[in-house]
């Protein structure tokens, strides 16, 4: 949207400024308010602009979002009607054949667990890099490595992903090996042949996400006030014990907001994916095994070819992943806002 | 378990700085020393020399000697952490942890030393709550935010977090200048009643205060703006404010200055 900043503050009301109650346009008088003057509530032009510009916005939004979805959902009816299988189980994708028949399991199962498998390796990563940063490094480095990181942040993560694919996953070989090799009896990492699967995906999308999750948590512990490390170091409390009973706690909501952006760019990230995944559909436990898509890889390469049907079907994914990620986020909503009066926020 | 400390050619920087030049003074155990004198000479960063917060500041550094009952705060083998364990701390601002509740609060240092029992830890929490005059205002909701209570009483739950550990000094950096008067009263009345049990050194701004509550004080002063503070005259808290030595405490406790 357009937000042209007001001119002057007597210029001719904009668009919205109508609606509200709109009061006479007297300049604040120069040699201070009278009695009168100062009981009566002060609305300026400004002040309306303003409030009006925040709400469309914020109902725009709301709009926004509506609209995606019922997109979604008509785009999606006719080939979901169409669908000879069960949408939400069937582990094949034929919507271009006749009769199509395509689930959203397989693709769904890659999404999720490729994406929290990411989570799980960066971040850590992350909050560890923001701490060392915050509290361990020296000032000078700190402000150094604040700045690189910030940077990092800001590159787009396929640069990352293309990184993790040409440089990374050729050598995941090894540790792909050394995992099914000690840890082969946990039925994750047992596999017949390890190649290119969901866990090199993870890793490239760990990769990815890295930056911006280490980036913004690095923000929410520089907001840690100095008063709060001051008081556990007071109390005697080392540096991991102050990091432990007043930078974490603080910070607990900030780093899940981050993770959350983290998870949903790794849950929508596509080219990446696609390039390391060899697009089967089938859902297997083994992480390991050259086995796996996701819902985005598979948009990515079946767009393309896809015949009406086809098409349809994976619009009708693409809701899936716009509700998987909706439910995500009021999950993490609700475990941010549990403890809401605990969260310094009052302070 | 109160202590004495003997602080000898205490010199104190923030990087290149000098905040506070060649301190000599001695606060005798199970006593209120009060530290006063304009803002920037150098008070705070004294007192926060005498658990080695001082040094938690980049490039902030100290020299000389301050003796814990013969020991040296700043030997070479001693540890800052076991030193903040000994020496307690209360801030200018209450800073209650806000991710905490009232009992997590008091508890929090006690965590930090390994005791887990709940039995003990209950009867701490009561018994450091009743030491800070909090327990009657706070025992039925001890599971509630400790940064939902008011400014006086947040001062209060930090000195109960302080007292909790047991350590045998308490410093005190204007733990009132954030409160009103009647909780300033409640601070005050219950420094009267701490000061049983610990060494106190309180910093204030507010010499009422300063000759209310505590039995020696030291008075601070600079020159002029960018020289360090120097510690002008330590004498009974009835000698400054009556009959001082120095024409400038004298001028400064009588209010012509600073």
């Amino acid at each position: 949207m357009t937000t042209e900043p007001d001119s002057s503050a007597d210029a001719a009301e904009p668009r919205g400024a109508a609606t509200a109650t709109a009061p006479p346009q007297d300049p604040p008088p120069a040699g201070g308010p009278t009695v009168a003057a100062a009981s009566k509530p002060r609305v300026g032009t400004a002040d309306l602009i303003f409030k009006n510009l925040t709400r469309t916005a914020g109902f725009g939004l709301l709009a926004l979002i509506a609209v995606i979805a019922i997109f979604l959902v008509l785009r999606a009816t006719h080939a979901l009607n169409a669908n000879t299988g069960n949408f939400l189980t069937t582990e094949e994708w034929f919507p271009n054949a006749s009769p199509p028949k395509f689930g959203v399991a397989a693709t769904l199962y890659g999404t999720v667990v490729s994406a929290a498998v990411a989570m799980i390796i960066a971040v850590p990563v992350a909050v560890g890099i923001a701490l060392f940063i915050t509290v361990y490094a020296p000032r000078q480095l700190s402000s150094v490595l604040g700045y690189i990181v910030d940077l990092l942040a800001a590159v787009p993560s396929v640069v990352y992903g293309l990184w993790g694919l040409i440089v990374l996953a050729p050598h995941m070989k090894g540790i792909q090996l050394w995992l099914n090799d000690y840890f082969g009896w946990i039925p994750l990492f047992s596999a017949d042949s390890v190649g290119r699967s969901l866990f090199v995906a993870s890793v490239v999308l760990a990769i990815m996400i890295l930056p911006i999750v280490a980036a913004l948590s690095r923000e929410v512990f520089l907001q840690v006030p100095i008063a709060h490390r001051e008081a556990a170091l007071a109390l005697g409390a080392t540096r991991w014990e102050m990091i432990r009973t007043a930078v974490l706690p603080y910070g607990k909501p900030g780093v899940i907001s981050a993770s959350m952006l983290g998870l949903g760019r790794a849950m929508g990230e596509t080219i990446a994916v696609a390039l390391v995944l060899p697009a089967s559909f089938n859902i297997s436990a083994h992480l390991l095994s050259p086995a796996g898509n996701t819902i985005a890889a598979n948009v990515a390469n079946g767009w393309g070819e896809a015949n009406d049907i086809g098409r349809g079907a994976l619009i009708a994914s693409g809701l899936v992943l716009f509700i998987v990620t909706m439910i995500v986020n009021i999950i993490a909503r609700a475990i941010v806002a549990r403890r809401r009066e605990f969260s310094g926020s009052s302070a | 378990m109160a202590t004495r400390i003997d602080v000898t050619g205490l010199t104190a920087y923030y990087g290149k700085f000098k905040a506070v030049a060649d301190v000599n003074l001695s606060i005798e155990p199970k006593n209120v020393t009060a530290f006063i004198g304009p803002s920037g000479c150098g008070k705070s960063t004294v007192l926060r020399t005498l658990n080695r917060m001082h040094e938690v500041l980049p490039g902030a550094r100290v020299e000389g000697k301050v003796l814990l009952d013969g020991e040296d705060l700043y030997g070479a083998g001693t540890d800052p952490v076991n030193v903040r364990r000994t020496v307690g701390m209360v801030f200018q601002r209450p800073n209650p942890f806000p991710t905490m509740s009232i009992y997590e609060n008091v508890i929090a240092g006690l965590k930090l030393n390994g005791v887990r029992k709940k039995a003990l830890l209950d009867e701490r929490v009561e018994e450091s709550l009743r030491g800070a005059n909090l327990w009657e205002e706070v025992k039925d909701r001890l599971g509630r935010p400790g940064a939902g209570l008011s400014g006086g009483q947040q001062q209060r739950l930090c000195i109960a977090r302080a007292i909790a550990v047991e350590p045998q000094v308490l410093l005190m950096d204007e733990p009132c200048s954030a409160l009103d008067p009647i909780s300033t009263l409640a601070i005050e009345d219950l420094i009267t009643k701490l000061k049983s049990s610990f060494t106190i050194v309180i910093v204030t701004h507010n010499m009422q205060q300063a000759s209310r509550v505590s039995d020696a004080t030291a008075f601070f002063s600079l020159e002029k703006t960018g020289d360090p503070g120097r510690l002008v005259e330590f004498d009974k808290t009835s000698k400054i404010f009556s009959n001082p030595t120095e024409k400038r405490t004298e001028d400064y406790v009588s209010g012509r200055f600073g």
